[in-house]
């Protein structure tokens, strides 16, 4: 076995256990089972504007983990990132990849660009030959203009004027494909990537729950976070919970407490060590 | 674990190899498996014999690609592509897979072609002996897509599956009947039916846009839709379509034609246009 030395450092995915755990499954261990998103999650570029949208279910197997977590993430003012996969992967891609984004707009003194973005998420990612599990949407307005490009988990990229990605991409494609034309107008872009997300909602058993939009202009970015809620919960009791008949008291007894042990404080503070 | 099992049957379980190792080994985890994994499965849990010399239909050879059906207002409304795909490459580009069964069905098939061309011999068995009856009745939609799910699921059970997804739509006595049934024999009735990948692409669009009460052009147009999405996404299909049609009066099968696309966004023009030596 190598032996480590200190100046040598300890950076990125270690690859050290994976024959092991290759050599486990063979003999039948079955690895524990991650935080899955199971999602729908789209984006569109309109006249001058980018509208990305995203289901709101996070799915660990079958069971639902969370019925309206956050899927689209913050990369800069101006770029955000839907992701769909592995709920961890994607949560920390995205967290990385944004503060060297924030540290590089320091360096510069410039507004972040869309292409930066998607170099450094698509190095990280090849760099992990797809062990990390992250396919994301990312769009954004900056001085070029408006951008939308796909990241699969193995690092390639592909721009598109409208993207669908996630076990609700094909739902939401089908939208897409018969429905979208160029030159759409803000409040179009809105309603064709909501109804894109509510066919992955409604036809695809991994996504569900609220339909998220982000709205990225050039200098404003609205994020309209669960802009409609198709799934609401019905069937509450509007007078809430009543008991039919109080508790009856049968007998009162009241024991003081006695003091045991009396505590003297000697000199200095309590914590002293 | 238990509840699994009848997930999988339920599954669109892609090889019958699969299929027996999951159904005789319980404790089968739930991920889908690669060919080459599949064989090498086979061979370690299987409790069955070597299937190599078998004659049981393992895996499909020439297949074709999905089938879309609808109800309208004066009966069913069928469309399929005619290609015919060997593995990756489209051999064949006129194999019609919509057939008229009887006086009052419209079978429409997807998956292997030869079992396709055998299930219409049975078929055609099936409404001659109908026939020779001679009493006046005749076999209806509902009849026809009870005996193909009787044949299918019997096969499933000898591990020798008919390796199809068709639907059955058809008119009889002013009642329209449109079903289903798959290669296990999972069967059903809607009032819009898809096979294959027309399940992902195609069935959202139905059930937003699908209504009662509509007319043959509308029909026609929703299935054109539906087909022109599937030729965008599916890597089997082929521009060169029949749209089927039946009511009370008769059947029509269309002459193949093809669809019109559109390529000509300006964004697929110049992709990189910004983002200089991305792809």
């Amino acid at each position: 076995m190598l032996t480590e030395t200190s100046d040598v450092p300890k950076v990125g995915f270690s690859f050290d256990l994976c024959s092991r755990n290759n050599m486990l499954t063979k003999k039948g261990l079955k690895p524990p089972g991650y935080l899955k998103t199971g999602t729908t999650i789209v984006g569109v570029v309109c006249k001058n504007c980018v509208v990305l949208g995203a289901d709101t279910r996070a799915t660990a197997g079958s069971i639902v983990a969370d019925k309206n977590c956050e899927k689209i993430h913050n990369m800069a003012p101006n770029i955000l990132c839907c992701g769909a996969g592995t709920a961890a992967d994607t949560e920390a891609v995205t967290d990385n990849i944004s503060s060297q984004l924030k540290l590089h707009r320091y360096h510069t003194g410039r507004e972040s660009r869309v292409v930066t973005a998607l170099t450094l998420l698509k190095s990280h990612l090849f760099r992990y030959q797809g062990h990390v599990s992250a396919a994301l949407v990312l769009g954004g307005v900056d001085v070029t203009g408006p951008h939308l490009h796909t990241i699969y988990p193995h690092g390639s990229t592909d721009t598109l004027p409208f993207a669908t990605m996630g076990s609700g991409s094909l739902a939401a494609m089908a939208i897409f494909e018969s429905e979208y034309r160029e030159g759409l107008t803000r409040d179009e872009g809105v309603n064709l990537v909501t109804k894109a997300i509510c066919s992955g909602i409604f036809n695809d058993l991994g996504s569900g729950s609220n339909v998220d939009i982000c709205v990225i202009e050039k200098g404003k970015t609205e994020y309209l976070r669960n802009h409609l809620t198709p799934n609401p919960r019905t069937y509450i009791s509007s007078k809430g919970y009543t008991f039919s008949k109080k508790t009856e008291v049968l007998h009162t007894k009241i024991t003081p407490l006695k003091e045991l042990v009396d505590v003297v404080q000697v000199g200095g503070d309590a914590m002293e060590e | 674990m238990n509840t699994f099992l009848a997930e999988e049957l339920n599954l669109q379980i892609s090889s019958t190899k699969q299929l027996r190792s999951t159904i005789v080994n319980l404790s089968h985890s739930h991920r889908v498996l690669s060919f080459a994994e599949m064989v090498s499965s086979q061979n370690e849990n299987s409790l069955l014999s070597s299937e190599g010399d078998s004659q049981r239909t393992q895996y499909p050879y020439v297949t074709g690609t999905s089938v879309i059906g609808i109800k309208y207002k004066d009966g069913i409304l069928m469309a399929a592509d005619m290609g015919g795909s060997y593995g990756s490459t489209i051999r064949y580009k006129s194999v019609e897979r919509l057939k008229q069964v009887g006086k009052h069905s419209l079978i429409g098939a997807s998956g292997e072609i030869s079992d396709f061309q055998e299930i219409l011999k049975y078929l055609d068995e099936l409404i001659l002996h109908d026939n020779m009856w001679d009493d006046g009745n005749s076999l209806g939609p509902k009849e026809v897509h009870n005996y193909l799910t009787r044949v299918m699921y019997n096969r499933r059970n000898k591990f020798d599956p008919l390796w199809n997804s068709l639907i059955l739509g058809g008119v009889k006595n002013g009642k329209k009947y449109l079903g289903s049934v798959s290669m296990i024999g999972v069967h059903f009735e809607d009032d819009h039916v898809a096979t294959g990948f027309g399940n992902h692409l195609a069935r959202p669009i139905l059930r937003e846009e699908w209504r009662e009460d509509l007319t043959f052009e509308e029909g026609v147009k929703l299935l054109e839709k539906c087909m022109r999405n599937l030729l965008y996404r599916d890597r089997s299909a082929v521009n060169k379509l029949q749209i089927a049609k039946i009511t009370e009066e008769g059947l029509t099968i269309s002459q193949p034609y093809s669809l019109k696309t559109f390529w000509n966004f300006a964004a697929f023009q110049n992709p990189t246009v910004g983002a200089e030596g991305s792809w």
